[in-house]
């Protein structure tokens, strides 16, 4: 599983990837993590807002910080 | 429980998100120039229509995230609406050239539509 952050560095972006870890984790999954800083690149995702979060491709959430328990659910899906 | 969250950097407060239908016909054309001019303004962002069409999870989770949405459909066949809904959403409002004066082939987009197409829009937003 790929995961994607997408933030330049903010506080609430690094929020959302150590909760992501954690749920990740939690999960026993095989993932890798990235963090996408580049503002170009986020854009090129169609998000509007940070942080983000990406599996696979595909945009699951942005502008928010959702609990582990959100995490896990939006990761096994 | 999750949360919103704004600060300073790029995760910024959730924008106010437009939608133009962008026809082909002149109330298309002034629906998608009015909603540039309103980007210009600062009053909203224009977004992406055709993404909520092609269901691109980039362009639906940030309009699911926005602070408000509104959408201009040049004439009655109100497609920007329709492509919106047949996504899910429902939460948005709603402006249709016609229903504020703005016939179809009759109406080109100049700068003096174009204005009175933003004013009009930027007082829907702020309802």
């Amino acid at each position: 599983m790929k995961i994607q952050i997408l933030g330049t560095g903010c506080p609430k972006c690094v929020k959302l990837t150590e909760a992501v870890k954690t749920a990740a984790d939690a999960l026993g999954l095989a993932y890798e993590i990235e963090k996408v800083s580049d503002v170009n690149q986020i854009m090129a995702f169609g998000v509007m807002m940070t942080p983000g979060l990406v599996v696979d491709g595909d945009v699951k959430l942005v502008g928010k910080v959702p609990t582990v328990d959100e995490l896990k659910k939006i990761l096994v899906k | 429980m999750s949360e919103k969250h704004s600060c300073s950097c790029a995760c910024g407060g959730a924008p106010k998100l437009i939608f133009a239908c962008s026809g082909g016909a002149d109330v298309g054309a002034l629906a998608d120039q009015a909603a540039r001019k309103l980007t210009r303004d600062g009053v909203g962002r224009m977004f992406c229509l055709a993404g909520i069409g092609g269901r691109v999870s980039g362009i639906i989770t940030s309009t699911e995230a926005a602070a408000s949405v509104l959408v201009i459909d040049g004439c009655p066949l109100n497609c920007a609406k329709k492509t919106l809904e047949e996504a899910g959403f429902s939460d948005f409002v709603h402006l249709n050239l016609m229903e504020v004066g703005f016939q179809k082939g009759e109406s080109p987009a100049n700068e003096e539509n174009i204005e009175n197409v933003a004013k009009v829009a930027a007082a829907r937003m702020t309802m």
